[in-house]
């Protein structure tokens, strides 16, 4: 079989399901008596078991299988949930991760999975885990060839829990007539019949040896139905070219551990899609509807919403065109169509960039689990609480906040949240909490992780800082509380007292700030000592549409971004002074140096001077400088776009946007400008 | 066995140049084009190439050449390389050629006026004889990021 059109969708809906089966996991942490939850574990493991033995990729499957195994006596009360089992458990689900992570990059999905699978089959046997005895029995692939059905544990127990339900299990031979020209097509007639009466089990031969026609005149087939005998028999002899239907009853061999493993083996291997039909029990189709009714999606490549957006974009340069033309004709129809395309454009610009648009959800899901790791490792009781997963933020943004985020959360559990022991002496819950908060305000995107831990100890931040060669003395005794906050963002800097695995290099924060500011975000830091720190970023909504302050520089435009505007001023020549050799003026104040564009980009001069100045005002941190230009146009939401490859290292540029009339105008970075 | 190929042919002062038909893009009469300051005197600057910021250099700088004003004849033809899309300004350009590796030999130690390093060979058609250009030499981003750091602003 073709397997690469399916691949997407496989390792899609895998990933889909590996994040079930985390989450509920946790959840089963947290309520371990609670046997739905096991249920829905056990469907998406099983989900995936079947794809990934349709696929072909054995490990995952037998992995999942053996992991199935744990959970289903689980389920059966067989085995009480504890944390060491799921600390097991969660080790298979991480290796399945990883070997998910493999067949999309182009690998086989295989791993050595030996040491969690002798773990889980100690659960499974009711040991010690962490004994790791040989035990596991041999396995050999070993394809028996028999008469009888070969059943794999799940088989029999899908078997078994029909008679439960009061279904029938049948074994069905049919046998073809000798002259009957197109076996396969009757047997997926058959088959069709079949699955209209109740579910197929299992099939010899396997169903893809029957669409090869690798038989003879008969095949068996095991289905459960709620159907009698007799219809079966009459519903199937209604296809044509059949000679006889057989319908007996079937009941499960008594279990030989010994010959599940091997048909285990052989028969997973084999398994086709018929098999995974059966995969999930009908009656918890209904619940799986319900679930999936809300999620009516296509993928689409984002380099096909970056086209989609820059033909859109030549749409409005035309229609600005078009705009003009109609006011200068004064054609009152073509006026009114203009206006309608207008508005139209507008609805269609605005689903495209909501196109581009994904909920925060994406980055928060894998929190949990890491919380959970982490909180482990450092022997902390800690309570993670996620509210405004739902938030929208641009796809690019999604996909670099992730690196930040973990940092930030493991600094908070490692260097925030104290240990048990500690809070208590503080009069605070053993247990930490934190949050981990997205909304949406005006066009920005705010993420916040806050804490009820330590918080910041300003003494010891200055210390560090002084020692560090990061400030001196006097400059620390001088800032506010949040500057010195600040302070631990600064590269080369670390407050743990001892190195520990998880953070304290002192690479991290300035890491984590450098990304946001890439992203055109700010990062700030309120706290408490001993109540807590709240890490606030603030997230332009999209990378892709920026409000800009447009300025003639000469005869040539510019965008400065609205964000690091001020305000504007115009001076008189005789306001501006010197000082070491260099032009300032007085604003507010405040000393601010002047920075003269024409100058800086080299612009060749037609105006005439007038005797002012016209400034733009930027800021970079508490930093100041006015941007000397010849005139303001006017405030203008713009497309962001890159100068390209060639051109991708630029002196104060950090992009390039198309004006209305088709012409390029160049962004200006100030934070280069002000030094 | 040579195999045949198709080549954009297009002139630069006197002389004629080819590049291959797969590196082309597009080629397109001039069209405004934003100075991008900072950058070595050879860059243009950008245009909006229907929607995609294109950065545009001149092929008469490039090699060295003295600038000619920009005539009817004036061409940019814009070439792909490893995903980077660049325009060149040419002052010509109206020819598709059938070559075969075979009428392709290696550049004579001095070939007009055109450094030797950006030529991959040249080809006689005829009576014309015209310069196979190596783009990735042309459009060497080495090249370009030490001439930033020269000439641009500190």
């Amino acid at each position: 079989m073709e397997n690469n059109q399916y691949l997407e969708v496989f390792i899609d809906e895998s990933k889909e399901n590996l994040q079930t089966i985390n989450d509920q996991l946790l959840q089963l942490e947290n309520t371990p008596q609670d046997i739905t939850i096991v249920e829905e574990i056990f469907r998406a493991a099983h989900t995936l078991k079947g794809m990934s033995s349709t696929m072909g990729y054995q490990d995952i499957s037998n992995l999942t299988h053996k992991m199935e195994n744990v959970l289903d006596r689980v389920r059966k009360e067989e085995i009480s949930v504890d944390s060491s089992m799921l600390d097991v458990v969660f080790e298979s689900v991480d290796d399945l991760e990883a070997m998910l992570v493999d067949v999309q990059e182009g690998g086989d999905g295989a791993k050595n999975v030996e040491k969690v699978v002798v773990k889980l089959q100690n659960i499974e046997e009711g040991r010690d885990p962490s004994v790791s005895a040989a035990s596991s029995s041999g396995e050999e692939s070993v394809s028996v060839p028999s008469q009888e059905f070969q059943l794999d544990e799940f088989v029999q127990a899908v078997l078994a829990e029909s008679s439960e339900q009061g279904l029938h299990n049948y074994h069905v031979t049919v046998t073809l007539r000798n002259d009957c020209m197109l076996k396969a097509a009757r047997v997926f007639m058959v088959f069709e019949v079949l699955e209209q009466l109740g579910e197929v089990v299992q099939s010899r031969p396997d169903a893809e040896a029957l669409e090869n026609e690798q038989f003879d005149h008969a095949f068996d087939v095991l289905i459960v139905t709620d159907k009698d005998i007799e219809e079966i028999k009459t519903k199937i002899m209604k296809v044509s070219e059949i000679d006889k239907v057989e319908v007996q009853n079937y009941s499960l061999p008594p279990s030989e551990p010994e010959t599940e493993e091997k048909a285990e083996q052989s028969e997973e291997a084999k398994q086709s899609e018929k098999e995974k039909a059966v995969a999930e029990p009908p009656k918890k189709e209904a619940e799986d509807k319900n679930k999936k009714v809300a999620n009516k999606t296509i993928r689409v490549n984002i380099d096909r919403l970056d086209d989609l957006m820059n033909l859109f974009e030549e749409l409005v340069i035309d229609r600005g065109r078009l705009e003009q033309i109609a006011t200068d004709l004064n054609n009152s129809e073509l006026t009114e169509t203009v206006e309608r395309m207008s508005r139209v454009s507008g609805d269609l610009q605005s689903i495209i960039l909501n196109m581009r648009m994904v909920p925060v959800e994406q980055v928060f899901n894998r929190f949990p689990r890491m919380v959970r790791q982490i909180s482990r490792d450092l022997e902390k009781d800690i309570n993670l609480e996620i509210i405004g997963q739902e938030t929208e933020l641009d796809r690019t943004v999604i996909d670099e906040i992730g690196d930040p985020l973990v940092h930030l959360i493991r600094n908070a559990l490692d260097h925030g949240i104290e240990t048990p022991e500690v809070r208590k002496e503080k009069g605070k819950a053993p247990e930490g909490n934190l949050e981990l908060k997205a909304y949406h305000s005006g066009n920005h995107v705010f993420i916040e992780i806050s804490d009820d831990g330590a918080g910041i100890n300003r003494e010891k931040v200055v210390q560090k800082a002084i020692s560090n060669g990061v400030v001196t003395r006097e400059q620390a005794d001088n800032m506010s509380n949040d500057k010195v906050n600040e302070l631990i963002m600064a590269s080369g800097f670390s407050t743990a007292d001892e190195v520990s695995d998880l953070s304290g290099r002192g690479v991290g924060l300035d890491v984590v700030r450098n990304t946001i500011e890439s992203l055109g975000g700010t990062i700030t830091i309120q706290s408490e000592l001993d109540a807590g720190s709240t890490f606030s970023i603030q997230l332009p909504l999209t990378l892709s549409i920026i409000s800009v302050m447009l300025v003639e520089v000469q005869k040539e435009k510019y965008a400065i971004p609205l964000s690091s505007i001020i305000e504007t001023a115009i001076v008189s020549k005789e306001d501006i002074m010197h000082a070491h050799n260099k032009k300032v003026i007085d604003f507010r104040g405040k000393v601010v140096p002047l920075v003269f564009l024409g100058d800086i980009f080299e612009v060749p001069e037609e105006l005439e001077d007038d005797g002012y100045y016209s400034l733009v005002m930027v800021r970079k941190g508490d930093k100041m400088a006015g941007l000397v230009v010849n005139s303001f146009i006017g405030q203008q939401e713009v497309v962001l776009k890159s100068l390209g490859d060639y051109l991708s290292n630029v002196f104060a540029i950090s992009g390039a946007t198309i004006l209305g009339d088709g012409q390029v105008a160049l962004i200006i970075d100030s934070n280069a400008l002000i030094k | 066995m040579a195999e045949d190929f198709k080549v954009i042919v297009f002139q630069v002062e006197d002389e004629e140049y080819a590049i291959p038909v797969d590196q082309v893009h597009a080629i397109e009469r001039m069209m405004p084009i934003t100075r991008v300051p900072g950058t070595p005197d050879f860059v243009e600057g950008v245009m909006n190439l229907r929607g995609v910021v294109t950065p545009v250099i001149h092929l008469r700088e490039r090699f060295g050449l003295s600038r000619k004003e920009n005539g009817d004849h004036t061409r940019v033809i814009i070439v792909a390389i490893e995903q980077m899309s660049v325009g060149l300004v040419v002052d010509h350009a109206n020819d598709v050629l059938d070559l075969n590796e075979s009428q392709v030999e290696p550049p004579p130690e001095v070939v007009g006026n055109v450094e030797a390093e950006y030529i991959q060979g040249v080809a006689k058609v005829g009576k014309r004889l015209l310069v196979l250009l190596s783009l990735e030499k042309v459009l060497s981003k080495e090249e370009l990021l030490k001439l930033e750091a020269t000439e641009g602003p500190k």
